[in-house]
């Protein structure tokens, strides 16, 4: 074959471009660090991007809600048990207004009804009912106005107290007492104040009404010219300042205090005694008794339980995380980098330490440090059993990168085994340490969760409540009141949910050799 | 042969585990003070005899002016010792001490009586579990990106995330307290495959089943989708087979290699059961029986349980690399 190329003359031959020196063409894209690549393909994932702000706004409500609270973890209101959620905006509709559906007798029925015609508080609510087929009532009864009034005893000093904020504020809370002989007979209803009302009979609770279907008040009454023995000076009366004309034409005062061995017995309405002792007394800030998510069996806030919950759940979970990198990392590294001998005695420990159950490890050291505080046995047991992972993972990243040419090229130069560990092999393995130190937290949480239900550890001590104490608490009152369980639940589902998508997320975001493969 | 060896050494390796890891504990549970409680109708000389002639203290001597017991304890290698030769001897395992239900008797017997409810809720949750879970992870991967696939691998996220606890109390209060399709909690009694008492574990059953249904369903079509991309399906199409035939004779065999061994170690590790699901429904099993021996700190139950969860938890993981080697021949010819 001719070859056609052979004899080309010099003078045929030009440069390409018209200068001398070939440069690299100059790269018109944009160069992307790891971390852009890596937040580019997080954000590809929808799942995991919606993860994420979940987690962002369940640890905002962890981190903010404690500080907009005016309840305290320690605080447990007596009568206030299993209140239903209440919130102002809602409270006009038929949900979130803090009442349930119910569906009673005549006796229940009028037993709430006349509470509310005594004060105008309404246990029933907007006094609204209806008459089904059966006979009987429907309505919604009032969680927050449901007990009435109470029996208080008061010191003199606490019963002017009360006075003054009446004076000042205009809100009755003391109503007339009600004698003990004209009360029902039996021994729990003479204790509930409740009964201001004429009865039938001694033993009933039936109400008795009069011609005009009112009830009839059987206040204790005393001549307005005798001497008041109840000393009280409150211009706030239910029958008006220059009290009321009886049937005999005497003008009656009602008694609105029965004189006991240590000051007054008063009739109080638990709402508006609520609201005086908490903004007159104590100023802690709480106004009318108001629960965004109810309150637990024992009264407890459960907005701020399960905020301070989540708080302190999310801080010992990072806490515990961090000390387990911190620890493993070391542990790996060293197992890792001089493999042999140190690296098996190193690794038969861990293996040993991994297969004790974690149950195991928390019972005995509880059993242990008993009057220990129950948080560091917890801080501990998750020590011992986490950073296990922790090291193995570093443990692998050093076997994979120890015999690397630049490690060699390092050790040529002269680089101690120190510096090796830290500055050349340590922040490969920092990538995937952090991911799984995120996805450790969950589950921490979780198990957590597992263990106060399970009532080994007892968190809710002072001001410190977990989610799984709550969620114990709440299975106790499944049947009577269900929402004590279902907002800690909804809390520990969205977090699983949410780090479950994250965490997928993240694997991907972080794995190099998925570049470009969605596309 | 290779098995062979790699399988003792497996099963050397485990023993040494699990020795290593019971005097742990027994040297643990021993440095704590020892708990006698006379109740009330109870001897206390015969508590401290009997505790004299099971090793653990001697010279036990009364005073009978300051009404105090004293005595010494026996050094805790010599208990060890004591306890040793009882359980391989004697195969006596102890005898309850502080819990009253099971006061003076012998700890091997309540164990073995407390086991079935365990095993059966966790082996009935195991049946009703893998079928489901696989067969909605095979379907999803040959549906791949279809919405089936799309319906249940979010039904698998959900599934997953809801803590067993959270299950468990939505089961109750859906399906025991409104609809009242269950009893609340496990009925009492030994008759265990009656039809009331099937009903009452059913709950139990159902609360464990849905995780696992979801985890069993996440990773069959992890691998199935896996291995219905690989390069032989297409060569299996292409002799000719049908989809049918070349997903179940070429595509299934293979993703079954790691399912098999999973399932397994579950298998075993259903020996353990749930502690929360136990405690929830009162199912009196061994997790109930754990639970009360740390409450009422009776040492002997204590040693026993450990050493049985113990042991489940280490068979479970060599289990799970024994099959691996049985199963597939990758790895079986592979080593020699």
């Amino acid at each position: 074959m001719e070859n056609t190329y052979a004899n080309i003359p010099k003078e045929k031959f030009e440069f390409a471009s018209g200068r001398d020196m070939v440069h690299d063409k100059r790269l018109e894209t944009k160069p992307r660090s790891y971390m852009q690549d890596a937040f580019a393909r997080f954000c590809k994932n929808k799942g995991s991007v919606v993860g994420a702000i979940i987690i962002i706004v369940l640890v905002l409500f962890a981190i903010i809600v404690p500080f907009f609270t005016p309840y305290q973890v320690s605080y447990y209101d007596t009568y206030y048990t299993s209140t239903l959620p209440k919130n102002n905006l809602f409270a006009s509709t038929s949900f979130w207004d803090g009442c349930e559906a119910r569906e009673d007798g005549l006796a229940t029925f009028t037993y709430y009804y006349a509470m509310g015609q005594e004060t105008g508080h309404n246990a029933v609510k907007n006094q609204e009912y209806e008459i089904n087929d059966e006979g009987m009532y429907v309505y919604r009864l009032d969680s927050y106005h449901k007990t009435g009034m109470i029996y208080i005893n008061f010191t003199l000093e606490q019963y002017q107290n009360v006075q003054s904020y009446q004076d000042e504020t205009g809100r009755q809370v003391i109503y007339p007492t009600v004698n003990y002989s004209d009360r029902p007979q039996a021994t729990q209803d003479q204790q509930n104040a409740n009964y201001y009302y004429k009865t039938e009979g001694k033993f009933s609770t039936k109400i008795v009404y009069d011609e005009d279907g009112n009830v009839i008040p059987v206040y204790s009454k005393r001549l307005a010219s005798a001497e008041a023995t109840d000393r009280y000076t409150s211009s706030m009366r239910i029958e008006g300042a220059d009290g009321f004309v009886g049937d005999d034409g005497e003008t009656y005062y009602y008694n609105y205090a029965v004189i006991t061995s240590s000051g007054v017995q008063c009739r109080v309405n638990y709402y508006e005694y609520f609201t005086y002792y908490h903004s007159y007394v104590l100023k802690d800030g709480i106004g009318e008794p108001l629960f965004m998510l109810g309150t637990t069996g024992t009264g407890q806030d459960i907005l701020t339980c399960l905020a301070s919950g989540a708080r302190f759940s999310f801080l010992f979970a990072i806490g515990v995380a961090v000390v387990n990198l911190f620890f493993g990392a070391i542990y790996g590294s060293i197992e890792g980098y001089y493999g042999g001998k140190i690296d098996l005695t190193m690794e038969r420990i861990a293996d040993i330490l991994a297969a004790i159950p974690t149950m195991i490890v928390i019972t005995l050291l509880k059993l242990h440090m008993g009057s220990a505080s129950q948080v560091l046995v917890l801080f501990l047991a998750y020590f011992m059993t986490g950073w296990i992972g922790m090291a193995h993972t570093t443990r692998m990243q050093f076997y994979r990168y120890k015999n690397q040419e630049y490690v060699l090229a390092a050790r040529t130069l002269g680089a101690k085994n120190r510096r090796i560990i830290w500055k050349h092999i340590f922040p490969n393995a920092l990538g995937t340490l952090v991911t799984s130190c995120a996805l450790v937290i969950p589950s921490m949480i979780f198990s957590e969760a597992n263990l106060s239900y399970l009532g080994i550890i007892n968190l809710s001590t002072g001001n410190i409540t977990s989610v799984g104490t709550l969620i114990s608490a709440g299975q106790k009152s499944l049947s009577t009141a269900p929402f004590i369980a279902l907002f800690p639940s909804l809390f520990l589902v969205l977090l699983m949910l949410s780090f479950n998508l994250f965490g997928n997320g993240l694997r991907d975001a972080f794995n190099p050799s998925l570049r470009g493969a969605e596309d | 042969m290779y098995m062979f060896k790699y399988v003792l050494k497996r099963l050397g390796l485990v023993l040494f585990t699990f020795c290593v890891i019971m005097v742990m504990c027994f040297v643990l549970i021993k440095l704590l003070p020892i708990v006698v409680t006379v109740q009330i109708g109870q001897d206390a000389n015969i508590i401290y005899r009997q505790l004299e002639a099971r090793g653990y203290i001697c010279n036990v001597v009364y005073n009978s002016t300051t009404k105090l017991w004293t005595y010494d304890t026996v050094p805790i290698m010599t208990q060890l010792g004591y306890y040793l030769q009882r359980i391989f001897v004697n195969g006596d395992f102890g005898i309850g001490v502080s819990m009253a239900e099971y006061r003076n008797q012998p700890v091997w017997d309540v164990f073995m009586e407390k086991l079935p409810p365990t095993v059966l809720i966790n082996t009935y949750s195991t049946i009703i579990g893998v079928p489901i879970g696989l067969g909605l992870g095979i379907l999803a991967a040959l549906k791949k990106n279809k919405w089936q696939d799309q319906v249940i691998s979010v039904g698998i996220i959900l599934l997953i995330s809801v803590p067993s606890i959270v299950m468990g109390l939505i089961i109750q209060y859906i399906f025991c307290f409104r609809l009242r399709w269950f009893p609340l909690t496990m009925m009492s009694g030994f008759d265990y495959f009656t039809w009331p008492m099937f009903r009452s574990m059913l709950p139990a059953v159902f609360s464990l089943c849905l995780g696992s249904i979801a985890g069993y369903a996440r990773f069959t079509r992890a691998e199935l989708t896996e291995v219905l991309t690989s390069e032989f399906m297409l060569l299996a199409r292409t002799k000719g087979l049908t989809r049918g035939q070349a997903t179940l004779r070429h595509a299934l065999r293979n993703a079954m290699v790691p399912i098999f061994p999973m399932i397994l170690s579950e298998f075993v590790l259903v020996l353990s059961g749930s502690l929360v699901i136990e405690s929830m429904f009162s199912i009196p099993g061994v997790g109930r029986l754990y639970l009360d021996s740390i409450t009422y700190q009776d040492y002997d139950f204590f040693m026993l349980l450990s050493g049985f969860y113990t042991l489940v938890g280490l068979l479970a993981g060599i289990i799970t690399d024994i099959s691996y080697g049985f199963i597939d021949p990758r790895i079986r010819m592979g080593a020699r």
